[in-house]
């Protein structure tokens, strides 16, 4: 099974062209810092613990591998290479290779020996290099695995997770910058997570390994070498995350703003750039893109009557699209504005750094379009 | 190996330099490292030798001369070499590759696409049901052979009946497994109940022998509150936890890979048992295929794939499915033991399963069976296989070549069957299939609450809320709620 593969062109961690978007130095320290052992707690920090999202998925990992010998975890460079992005590092040399397998890369095959694992009573993690990889496995995810439950009239549940990269890096082109919330977000059977910060990332993990549903949990490239601070009730192994939640990440009560995964990052300097304009600005992430938590949303915009919907991907029969119907249909006599999406250019990702940084949001897009409310 | 290469180097050079003229040297040269162009065409440009077209041809091919004497493999025309490869082949040329060790050869021969005689077919039985002399089977007795008959011909019997019900428009659809008797039923007796079958969809035969009864298979095709599945499939996607057989899932192969994953999984329980994967020859063509074979091989799990090789897949006839000899010479490719058997003798299937079974147990390995045979059946009650295919070719399988006759001889020679029995049979499982049939028709469908559970594990609030929804439109619009369906 240790059979050594060449890198896909992302090449094990962030190291593309550092394309230097505006502001944030975490970015280059993706790109370098990936393979040093990154430690849970910052050096020069007070009291507060730091963790990396990387660690995060990774102690989540580990620790849902100790407490049920049924979780395993297969992908390509998974195991001998420490995984593509570091995140399943020392988890081979823990768990031994038959609970962390490096796969031939045929994701159709792995996906399809994921399910069947599932489908007998184990409980594997399934990961990709990245989402845009998963396409051609998408038949066992959807097909398979989503339905498989429904159509075996409850005889076969599949608890098995789908994992990796999903939406735009830095610099790496089209075929590997896609974002796939609105696709899986649209499949009944499936549960779809999107995790911000370490605390998203461990929490909702576990909360997916746990589950006897299939649960497509998209992460983020450039947020693996972001730091956050986590609470001692997040380090806890037995913390968890309830599956379709959404978090208020900061209260507001002009206008709301919707985001998932890195977008809730821009979505909140947006708000600090907002307040200075004396827009208090209400940022939900959504944490669960299905099911969608429709009661908070709806009951964040019933408080400020205004609407803004941000996602990276691309905004025909997006998340933003689905949210804006949800609003419409149930808080409709409460919208003082029409609702404003924001996602990526309806545009194949193109590679320039200049290119990418116009088809992608940036904090001044979130800013224009919530001040076009007011 | 040093001294081989300096040897032929020094062939090369001797020979250069004594036979061949500077033209000629640049002509050797040529075809020693232009092994791209086509022998025949170096035999042309030989003749030409003396025109300056070629000569400039031969002037790039210099430029490309470079670092020639220290590659690997040295190949040279039979002119030269008859003495040395006595020689050479006598001592131990092996180079080490990743992958291993592995002899070469200066003869440059190309695998031929097709054997001169394709992979032999095990049979038993002659199109006449008497055993072929010297043929080695497992021996079966006469309560066995006598029920492997009767359940072909029930299924033979549930085949015809269902694909008129069809017709007659009481279910929407069916698919019929005539002509494949003997596979699916020799199979199932040769398996074990605990091992695993993971269906393409011509396999009911299996569910047959483990106990489905006619009545549980008419509740799937009807789609009734009886149903296992609670009437979320078509007709024929049979699947029963208890029976050990996965639910049939419509796009082609997928079970493959999620064969090699249960198998995967199976391993870990250390249980005697395997995992069954079917396909037909059509599925091999399926990038799943690939994928599971090779799988299986490389976690060497305990997977027992057969491929019913019957010659269709709905009307793409296998000379337009693939080129290979067949399916079994693929398992070669794998790293994967075959075997070819002819899938319409009885008892040619019923060892071979045993055999093969059991080494797949005991060796922990896959293992890959094709069984020849033909599509008697349409491909469906969607297709009508006279379209594409003459019916005189359909009638002599359908005749001369049953599965079904040719056992029954077998049978009713060894004094175990007769035809007042057949008669009996065929008479009593019409009935009950009949009556399975009504029943079926008359029993309530499945109740409103299965439309949303089973999505999840949990009713989710959203299906909750739809639910409600629903109810309470029923309520408001009594008269146009369908009356066979409960609340």
């Amino acid at each position: 099974m240790l059979i050594k593969i060449l890198t896909r062109l992302v090449g094990g961690g962030g190291g593309g062209v550092a394309a230097a978007p505006r502001s944030v130095s975490f970015l280059n320290k993706t790109f370098r810092n990936y393979s040093s052992s990154s430690s849970s707690s910052s050096s020069n920090s007070s009291s507060v613990k730091k963790m990396t999202v990387r660690d995060a998925l990774n102690s989540a990992l580990d620790e849902e591998m100790c407490a049920d010998r049924r979780v395993l975890l297969m992908g390509e460079e998974v195991g001998e290479y420490q995984g593509a992005y570091k995140v399943s590092k020392g988890l081979l040399q823990k768990h031994g290779p038959e609970r962390v397998i490096d796969t031939p890369i045929t994701e159709a095959g792995f996906t399809g020996i994921g399910v069947g694992a599932a489908y007998y009573g184990l409980r594997p993690v399934v990961e990709y290099m990245t989402f845009n990889f998963a396409m051609q496995a998408i038949d066992h995810i959807i097909n398979s695995a989503a339905k498989t439950n429904y159509m075996s009239a409850g005889n076969i549940n599949v608890p098995i997770v789908f994992r990796g990269p999903n939406g735009a890096a830095a610099g790496v082109g089209a075929q590997h910058s896609q974002c796939y919330s609105a696709w899986y977000g649209s499949v009944p059977g499936l549960k779809v997570l999107a995790p911000y910060s370490s605390e998203d990332a461990r929490g909702l993990l576990k909360a997916a390994i746990r589950d006897p549903d299939p649960v497509v949990f998209l992460e983020n490239e450039l947020l693996y070498g972001e730091a956050f601070p986590v609470s001692d009730e997040v380090v806890d192994s037995s913390f968890c995350i309830p599956i379709g939640k959404a978090k208020i990440e900061k209260q507001g009560k002009h206008v709301t703003i919707t985001s998932f995964s890195k977008m809730v990052g821009f979505s909140l300097k947006a708000a600090e750039i907002l307040a200075e304009d004396g827009i208090d600005a209400e940022v939900i992430n959504l944490r669960s893109i299905r099911p969608l938590d429709r009661s908070t949303i709806n009951g964040s915009v019933r408080k400020t009557n205004r609407l803004v919907t941000v996602e990276e991907g691309y905004p025909q029969h997006g998340v933003g699209a689905e949210i804006c119907a949800s609003i419409v249909e149930d808080s409709f006599d409460y919208l003082d504005a029409p609702v404003e999406r924001i996602g990526g250019a309806d545009v194949p990702m193109p590679y320039a750094a200049n290119l990418e940084r116009m088809a992608l949001p940036q904090v001044d897009d979130i800013v224009r379009a919530a001040k076009r409310l007011i | 190996m040093a001294l081989w290469f300096s040897r032929s180097r020094n062939i090369i050079a001797h020979l250069v330099k004594t036979k061949i003229s500077p033209i000629n040297q640049s002509l050797f040269h040529a075809k020693y490292i232009s092994y791209k162009l086509p022998y025949e065409l170096v035999w042309e440009l030989r003749k030409e030798y003396s025109s300056t077209a070629t000569g400039m041809v031969f002037r790039r091919f210099e430029s490309a001369r470079a670092g020639e004497v220290e590659e690997a493999v040295t190949y040279s025309t039979s002119d030269y070499d008859d003495d040395d490869d006595e020689i050479n082949d006598a001592e131990n040329k092996t180079i080490d590759f990743p992958g291993g060790s592995v002899a070469f050869t200066q003869q440059m021969k190309f695998i031929s696409e097709s054997p001169d005689k394709r992979v032999p077919c095990y049979r038993v039985l002659d199109d006449d049901g008497y055993p072929i002399a010297g043929s080695t089977y497992e021996q079966v007795d006469k309560e066995m052979a006598v029920k492997m008959y009767k359940s072909m011909v029930t299924l033979q019997i549930m085949d015809n009946i269902f694909y008129e019900a069809q017709r007659q428009g009481r279910i929407s659809f069916y698919l019929t497994s005539m002509g494949e008797e003997a596979i699916n039923i020799a199979t199932a007796a040769a398996l074990s109940f605990d091992d695993i079958i993971l269906p393409q969809y011509r396999e009911p035969g299996i569910l047959l022998w483990r106990g489905f009864t006619l009545q549980e298979f008419a509740n799937q095709c009807f789609g009734t509150k009886d149903d296992y599945g609670k009437g979320r499939q078509m007709p024929i996607h049979y699947g029963s936890k208890q029976h050990n057989f996965f639910t049939i899932s419509s796009p082609i192969a997928t079970q493959l890979p999620q064969a090699a994953g249960v198998a995967y999984s199976l391993k870990m329980d250390n249980k005697e048992a395997c995992v069954v994967a079917f396909t037909g020859d059509g599925g091999t063509s399926e990038g799943d295929f690939h994928a599971g074979m090779n799988f299986a091989a490389v976690m060497e799990a305990p997977v027992l794939f057969i491929c019913r090789n019957n010659g269709w897949a709905i009307s793409t006839p296998i000379s337009e499915q693939f080129r290979s000899d067949g399916v079994v010479v693929k398992g070669q490719a794998y790293g994967i033991r075959s075997i070819r058997v002819d899938g319409n003798d009885t008892l040619a299937v019923y060892s071979a399963i045993r055999a093969a079974r059991e080494m797949v147990v005991r060796e922990q390995k896959p293992i890959l069976v094709e069984a020849l045979t033909y599509r008697v059946g349409h491909h469906s009650t969607s297709d009508d296989s006279t379209k594409y295919r003459p019916l005189d070719e359909i009638e002599h399988w359908k005749t001369a070549r049953s599965p079904l006759a040719r056992f029954r001889k077998w049978v009713q020679r060894n004094g175990w069957w007769n035809d007042e029995g057949e008669t009996e049979l065929r008479g009593t499982i019409r009935k009950q299939l009949l009556n399975a049939i009504q029943v079926a028709e008359k029993s309530e469908k499945p109740s409103l609450v299965d439309l949303f559970t089973d999505v999840y594990d949990n009713l989710p609030l959203n299906l909750h809320e739809q639910e409600k929804s629903l109810r309470e439109t029923i309520k408001r619009h009594q008269k146009d709620f369908p009356s066979d369906v409960p609340v």
